[in-house]
């Protein structure tokens, strides 16, 4: 294993050191428990906004935090769940009287220690409400799995809900349209090589030099199937034919499309990417309004990429193009 | 043996965390293929940080306040679904054992099935869904047709506990990470099943010393 690191142990909070003297200005570091907050938290009125999981998936969450986006982000463990203390202080730190907003994405863990999180703060006289996030087309929604995971839409369920939060939306609507853009938002990502997790020194699964994970997530875990290297146009109509038909997408509908490299590929891969997925687009009618394109929820350095298609109206636009001040997402301001 | 008691129950988390660190990269070998590697380390971390709070002189007057101290480190410090999972096992265990200072076998097996229901509750599993679920259900099965002696209960919980980690190979996984993998899933023990089979073995080995 070679890695940027000093020892396996003190990844995390070498991490938030890290993030502490950089964002200093914007952002305070909480080290008992581990929690990233707005400097300027709790905003008064304002829903605070409160995601984390495993850490690992850089620059999201931590580096959401901010004016237009997240109030607060609980790390875990490299690709662990945080815990429910972390949250229920995260969430007291960040409540300005209009209650608490969970985004959490659908992992067996991460559900588990928000939903005991929600009771903590509840029993604190704190109105908490939940947001999950379940974009997936890779897993089966079925009774027999733990559902579908949540990957890339998170990533703009937390800009869209920040930019809500900061317009001043009370928490039952925030609520509401955290449901209605999950409930229109699909992903699917591959990966050409595995990535390391630094405690265990090897990486999370093996690929010969001509194959590769279609349906991965975001952990390392090995995808749905194993197939032969194929081109970055063949690659991204096996992401996008299935992304399109879920919903599905209908022709004539606005898009939000998110290209989003899982760690190790680079920007240039990631337009080639987007080049073939805008041209499906367009073959099924659909208008791509607004586009994403970068590393934002990765899987450490894992090379492959995810997709991501929201159906959005003119209030969700007007939404994204709102102003947004984080260390990883920075516009209008 | 006729009772578990408080020193006894100090001894098995003691030797809990021993066998989970011993195995750790057992545990993570079978979550990697499966899940994402992380079981025994995060075990591993939980029961060390228990080890610690208890060696520093955390005051536990009876066995309820013994599990309760276990269920709520565990919350703080395992993370993942085995977090929740653990600590509100040894959470439930706590509030069934308030007062108590001993459990005879009898005692003890409706406590553990107490903690099991827990963990169906919390984890939405049911038996054959290749999770822990698999090894405590026959495990407390056995100890209801073991004699009335802990020892020979718990001996046979473990013995079960043991077997039945190794039957969730065949199993399609439907809880947790390990579902995502449908079919791929089928060939490989569940780590959860495997450390719940090394905690009550290491119950046995204390109610047998």
């Amino acid at each position: 294993m070679k890695k940027l690191i000093n020892s396996p142990e003190d990844v995390v909070r070498e991490e938030l050191e890290g993030i502490q003297l950089a964002h200093g200005d914007r952002l305070r570091v909480s080290f008992d428990p581990f929690y990233i907050v707005r400097k300027d938290a709790p905003v008064k009125g304002k829903v605070g906004l409160l995601s984390g999981g495993g850490s690992g998936h850089e620059p999201m969450h931590g580096g959401f935090v901010g004016a237009g986006m997240l109030d607060a982000a609980c790390p875990g463990h490299v690709f662990t769940s945080p815990t429910p203390d972390q949250m229920f202080e995260a969430g007291k730190a960040i409540n300005g009287g209009a209650g608490v907003l969970q985004i959490v994405k659908n992992y067996t863990g991460d559900v588990m220690n928000f939903d005991l999180a929600a009771e903590m703060l509840h029993e604190e006289g704190i109105d908490v409400a939940t947001v999950l996030t379940d974009d997936d087309v890779a897993v089966k929604d079925s009774l027999y799995t733990a559902g579908r995971r949540g990957v890339g839409l998170t990533v703009l369920m937390e800009k869209l809900l920040g930019a809500a939060a900061q317009k001043g939306m009370p928490l039952s609507e925030m609520k509401a349209l955290g449901d209605q853009i999950r409930a229109s938002g699909r992903s699917m990502g591959m990966a050409l090589t595995p990535c390391t997790v630094p405690h265990l020194g090897k990486p999370s699964f093996e690929l010969g030099e001509n194959e590769m994970e279609v349906g991965i997530g975001i952990h390392g875990e090995p995808g749905r199937h194993r197939v032969p290297v194929a081109s970055a146009d063949e690659i991204t109509e096996m992401l996008m034919e299935p992304i399109l038909s879920d919903l599905p997408f209908h022709r004539g509908e606005q898009i939000i499309l998110f290209v989003n490299g899982m760690g190790g590929t680079p920007l240039i891969e990631l337009y080639i990417v987007y080049r073939k997925a805008a041209q499906i687009a367009e073959k099924h009618g659909l208008k791509i309004s607004r586009n994403l394109i970068g590393s934002y929820i990765t899987s450490l350095e894992m090379a492959g990429a995810s997709i991501t298609a929201l159906r959005a109206d003119d209030a969700l636009l007007a939404l994204w193009d709102a102003p947004v001040n984080t260390p990883a997402l920075r516009w209008g301001v | 043996m006729d009772q578990l008691t408080l020193a006894q129950a100090r001894s098995w988390i003691d030797a809990t965390a021993s066998v989970i660190a011993e195995n750790a990269p057992h545990l993570s070998e079978l979550d990697q293929a499966i899940g994402d590697g992380d079981h025994g380390a995060n075990m591993t971390r939980g029961f060390t940080a228990v080890v610690k709070k208890l060696t520093d002189g955390a005051k536990t007057d009876d066995l309820g306040g013994l599990f309760k101290l276990v269920g709520m480190t565990l919350l703080s410090s395992v993370g993942g679904a085995s977090g929740p999972l653990y600590g509100g096992f040894f959470l439930d265990l706590g509030k069934q054992c308030a007062g108590k200072q001993t459990l005879d076998a009898q005692a003890l097996t409706a406590v553990l099935e107490s903690g099991l229901n827990d963990i169906k509750r919390r984890g939405k599993a049911e038996i054959g869904d290749k999770t822990m679920v698999d090894a405590l259900t026959p495990a407390i099965e056995a100890m209801k047709a073991a004699s009335h002696d802990v020892t020979s209960a718990t001996r046979a919980a473990a013995e079960t506990a043991r077997d039945a980690a190794t039957k969730t190979a065949p199993l399609l996984a439907r809880k947790g990470r390990a579902s995502y993998l449908g079919e791929r899933s089928i060939g490989h023990e569940d780590p959860g099943a495997n450390s719940m089979a090394l905690l009550l073995g290491a119950l046995a080995g204390v109610c047998h010393e």
